[in-house]
């Protein structure tokens, strides 16, 4: 427990000046969306869809007031309940993609690994293909493919990010196993037979699952990006259906003509927000983790005064 | 030893083209048959209702539908091959004409985009990287983030709300009607033929529309600049021959200059050219903020009708583009950085 | 804390020295706390000597160096005295610093693949760097001059204008050796300039670095790990060990009759045509973030006695010429009573030794 508090603490403790404080901000911003998103029932004050409460209805486009801080949208939805609600949904679909990521990338990335030959080649070139696509473009396509299946709905968008994103779990997969095939235990772990499933479930899973959850946080803040550009262009998550912060922007679009702010700039300000601690949190890491960029926090050397004055003592 | 100079730059070159060809390949292939084997029927999705039954048929007949997947592949192959990205379904238009038709406005825009985000984003990146930790570091890190953090359509929302109203600036489209109505078609790049009509007027109205739009975009692949170049410079100031040079009695500002910034800039320079797919990731939610008439409005009306024929096409080319920029970005590379033909 | 002792230290030297150090220390900072990579070391060079500085890996010869050069990482340290013609600098302002670097002190480094920047000519290389200190030379007078100098390293002048990666090893550390002298500088350091290259290429640079002498009237620091070269191509040798010269005079000499166990157990671990077994000197050099008390070779040392791990050893002259800090030489008046018993040494583990 010790070590392994020791081992989370070691970036904050080692690094100095800009990164530091980087990765000091970035976990606070991260960690309050992290809260709004888990605690949303209970911190919202009305539901994503919520246009009335206690039989009173919601103004139109109501300009922020006590009973609406953030003010109310064209649909009389709550803004800041769609604020903290949205934070919930992006959670989700970083999540549920990251999952989707791992279920599918990582049987692939072993395989294609251990086996090599043909189907190596095949998997390798279809993952460099999707990886040479525009993300957005890529997105929208499945999105659009899905449409008709899962439309609008939490998880059409998480497996769209899933196309997106997968051929980076894959290809650090597929490397971590091509170097791990070749580890002594490994070849131990033949030479006393052990078959092929079993090597590859346990011997190199535990030894390439690590990379998982540092490849996911830094890709999460592109991912929202992602998300919040497939709801703005209306291909992802329909209102009714889940509070999305680019979707919110979109309809708000229409009302910055008429001198209506309130409705496009809280859920802008939390897409901003919420990926710029993301990208702090990787930025600070990355200068923290990459020996070409790390700057260590190095004592300051003190130099006593000569205690080894040799020369003079001869002179003596 | 000595096969220096450009003699085996033809060589690369060629070597990068035929490895193109194999990645052309797989990338059409993928297109083709995630978009064919999409549940429910393309033709009836992009027309159905609007025809009767028989003249649905008949267009499924005409498009290749009833025959064989391996021969409709085989066709799309060959047609691709030929330049021919297909016709749509739904306005029956070939996809190349749409795509010359609109490409020009998603072109200048980025263009204009790019030379933005190179003329603010080098620069304070090389300054970045160089004084690490400095006050300028941290201001234009924080800008390079948020700028990057901030989505297009989120700054194009602010821009309309605080910019475009107090200076007047037009947020919608590329050109007042009348420049339009004015201006000959010539080369389906708007800012090219207002400038060949020499119509001051018309300039003036093209370049008004396009600032807000150009700023947008730019300032999205300006904060990724920032962070690229940064992060080389600060590698390249550790490199062994920044040291010998330091050794040899340069001075900092020549260190700098000779051995720090122009060595940099070279990675960057692929680097840059990746950015091309978020350049065109950008466009689509730029021409959407600003009914800005280029191929990713035109993709988006497209999905909107589902017109698989008309997305198909369209994705294509986008698909070729970014392989060939990419195959181009390397050329360029080779032809500065004199060590990659080897 | 200037204190002149030139006559004393450098036993052959009449004229006045080039260089001149006296209890020069070089400190790293860490995160666990300062390394003491060089730690009062003082040594003279003379006009067109070559000086070779040897010891293990990590013994700071290359921080020496270095620390001369005044190319220290962030959070490093220097002070002391380094007077060169006279002038300390250490001293001195880093606009005078960076006029001195190139023009007067040069530096050849180990790996010279890296070292040259791949996206220039040489020839390019050799108009920055003469430029920098001699501005008003024509574009014509600095091709003649780098391609005399060239021309000694054995580099054709047709290579003038090829890039860095179109040259083997070698040539580059040629190149590199080319660039350092073209501004025949009054002193280089050279630092372990053969280690990246194979045999042959090395018994060639150490021709090169024999004939500066000749050529060039340079005083040369050469550091390196490699007994064999020090003897070739020195005029006196520096033994290093844990930040310290532990014994320092002409090569003939020091190599005939070491005196401190240290480079006795260097000198038999060297593989010559005559050894018959392999020797080497158990443990490893201490961590320099906290040496050891005394001698800091005394936990390795054969002959270690009580006061070894006591007292710091004395520098004083060494028999035959030079300078030497062992108890085993003396001062006899400076060593208590029961100083003079072995000492009791901890069993080197097989883990210390790893």
């Amino acid at each position: 427990m010790r070590r392994m508090l020791s081992a989370v603490a070691k970036p904050f403790s080692e690094t100095t000046g800009l990164a530091r404080w980087m990765l000091v901000a970035g976990v606070l911003i991260t960690a309050v969306f992290l809260i709004a998103a888990i605690f949303a029932p209970w911190l919202a004050p009305y539901g994503f869809a919520q246009s009335s409460a206690h039989g009173v209805e919601f103004p139109k486009v109501g300009h922020p007031s006590s009973a609406h801080p953030f003010g109310t949208d064209r649909l009389f939805f709550d803004v800041l309940s769609r604020v903290i609600w949205g934070a919930r949904t992006a959670l989700e679909v970083v999540i549920l993609s990251i999952l989707f990521c791992v279920v599918l990338g990582v049987p692939l990335g072993l395989l294609s690994g251990f086996y090599g030959g043909p189907l190596d080649r095949v998997l390798v070139l279809i993952m460099d293909a999707l990886y040479a696509f525009p993300p957005l473009l890529l997105a929208i396509v499945v999105s659009f493919l899905l449409t008709d299946v899962y439309g609008g709905s939490v998880i059409a968008v998480s497996i769209s990010l899933t196309v997106v994103y997968i051929p980076q779990y894959f290809r650090v997969v597929r490397n971590t196993t091509l170097s791990a095939k070749e580890a002594t235990y490994i070849e131990a772990a033949r030479a006393i037979g052990a078959r092929d499933i079993r090597i590859m479930r346990k011997y190199l899973f535990g030894n390439v699952v690590h990379s998982v959850p540092v490849l996911g946080t830094l890709n999460a803040a592109d991912a929202i990006l992602t998300l919040a550009g497939l709801g703005f262009l209306g291909l992802g998550i329909q209102s009714t259906a889940a509070a999305e912060w680019g979707h919110d922007v979109s309809r708000a679009l229409a009302d910055a003509g008429s001198g209506v702010w309130w409705t496009g700039l809280y859920p802008g300000l939390a897409i901003v927000l919420l990926v710029t601690g993301l990208t702090l949190v990787g930025e600070g890491l990355n200068e923290t983790l990459n020996p070409t960029l790390r700057r260590r926090r190095l004592l300051a050397v003190v130099m006593p005064p000569r205690d080894r004055t040799p020369v003079q003592e001869v002179q003596r | 030893m000595s096969r220096a100079g450009s003699g085996s730059l033809p060589r690369y070159i060629l070597q990068r083209v035929l490895l193109v060809i194999p990645m052309i390949w797989v990338i059409l292939t993928l297109v083709f048959f995630i978009l064919r084997v999409a549940p429910g029927d393309p033709v009836s999705a992009a027309l159905g209702g609007k025809i009767s039954p028989q003249a649905l048929e008949q267009r499924r007949q005409a498009l290749g539908f009833n025959r064989p997947l391996i021969a409709q592949y085989w066709d799309y192959l060959s047609s691709v091959a030929h330049l021919d990205f297909g016709t749509t379904f739904s306005d029956n238009q070939p996809v190349l004409r749409v795509i010359t038709d609109n490409g020009g406005a998603t072109l200048y825009l980025t263009v204009a985009a790019f030379v933005l985000a190179l003329v603010v984003g080098i620069p304070l990146g090389l300054i970045a990287g160089r004084y690490r930790d400095s006050a300028p570091d941290v201001v234009f890190r924080l800008f390079g983030i948020l700028t990057y953090a901030a989505p297009v359509f989120f700054v194009g929302f602010l821009l309309q709300f605080y910019v475009a109203e107090p200076l007047g600036l037009p947020t919608s489209g590329d050109a007042s009607p009348i420049t339009i109505f004015e201006v000959p078609t010539k080369t389906h790049i708007l800012l090219v033929d207002a400038l060949l009509s020499g119509n001051g007027a018309a300039v003036q109205d093209v370049l008004k529309h396009l600032v807000l739009p150009a700023t947008t975009l730019g300032l999205l692949i300006c904060g990724v600049f920032i962070r690229l170049v940064r992060v080389n410079m600060l590698q390249t100031m550790q490199a062994d021959y920044v040291e010998a040079a330091e050794a040899r009695g340069l001075t900092a500002g020549k260190v700098t200059w000779r051995h720090g910034f122009r060595n940099a800039l070279v990675p960057v320079i692929t680097v840059v050219g990746l950015q091309f797919a978020l350049l065109l990731s950008g466009a689509i939610l730029t021409e959407e903020t600003f009914n800005w008439p280029g191929i990713g409005q035109k993709l988006l009306y497209y999905i909107n009708n589902r017109d698989y024929g008309a997305v198909q096409g369209i994705v294509t080319f986008f698909a070729l583009a970014v392989v060939l920029i990419s195959l181009l970005i390397d050329i360029v590379n080779a032809l500065i950085d004199p060590r990659v033909r080897y | 804390m200037s204190i002149d002792l030139t006559d004393e230290v450098v036993g052959f030297s009449a004229q006045e020295p080039v260089i001149s150090a006296r209890d020069v220390r070089v400190w790293y900072g860490t995160t666990k706390g300062a390394i003491r990579a060089v730690d009062g070391v003082s040594f003279d060079l003379a006009p067109g000597e070559t000086l070779g500085l040897v010891g293990e890996s990590g013994c700071g010869k290359s921080t020496l160096g270095r620390g001369l050069m005044g190319l220290l990482p962030e959070g490093a340290k220097r002070d002391g005295e380094v007077l060169f013609r006279g002038r300390d600098i250490f001293s001195l302002s880093p606009k005078a610093a960076y006029q001195l670097r190139g023009r007067e002190l040069g530096m050849i480094f180990q790996e010279p693949l890296t070292r040259l920047n791949p996206l220039m000519r040489i020839s390019q290389h050799f108009e920055e760097t003469i430029k920098q200190h001699e501005p008003d030379l024509s574009k014509d007078e600095i091709r003649n001059r780098a391609l005399e100098v060239l021309r000694l390293m054995g580099i054709p002048p047709t290579r003038y204008r090829s890039y860095p990666h179109e040259f083997s090893g070698g040539m580059r550390q040629r190149l590199m050796i080319a660039l350092t002298l073209v501004l025949r500088p009054a002193f280089v350091v050279a630092d372990e300039p053969t280690t990246a290259l194979d045999v042959l290429v090395e018994a060639q640079i150490v021709q090169i670095l024999n004939d500066l002498r000749r050529n060039f009237q340079t005083s040369l620091l050469l550091i390196t790990h490699n007994v064999g070269i020090v003897a070739e191509a020195c005029d006196r040798v520096a033994v290093m060990y844990a930040g310290r010269i532990v014994e320092q005079g002409s090569v003939a000499d020091v190599f005939k009759n070491p005196q401190h166990p240290y480079t006795r157990e260097l000198l038999r671990s060297t593989i010559s045509l005559t050894t018959t077994g392999l020797n080497y000197i158990p443990g490893a050099p201490p961590d320099l973030i906290d040496p050891p008390d005394g001698c800091r070779f005394h936990p390795r040392c054969p002959d270690a006695m009580n006061v070894c791990a006591a007292k710091d050893p004395v520098n004083i002259a060494r028999p035959g010429g030079g300078r030497v800090e062992c108890w085993l030489v003396g001062p006899e008046e400076e060593i208590p009573s029961a100083g003079r018993q072995a000492l009791e040494q901890e069993e080197l583990t097989v883990v210390d030794e790893a």
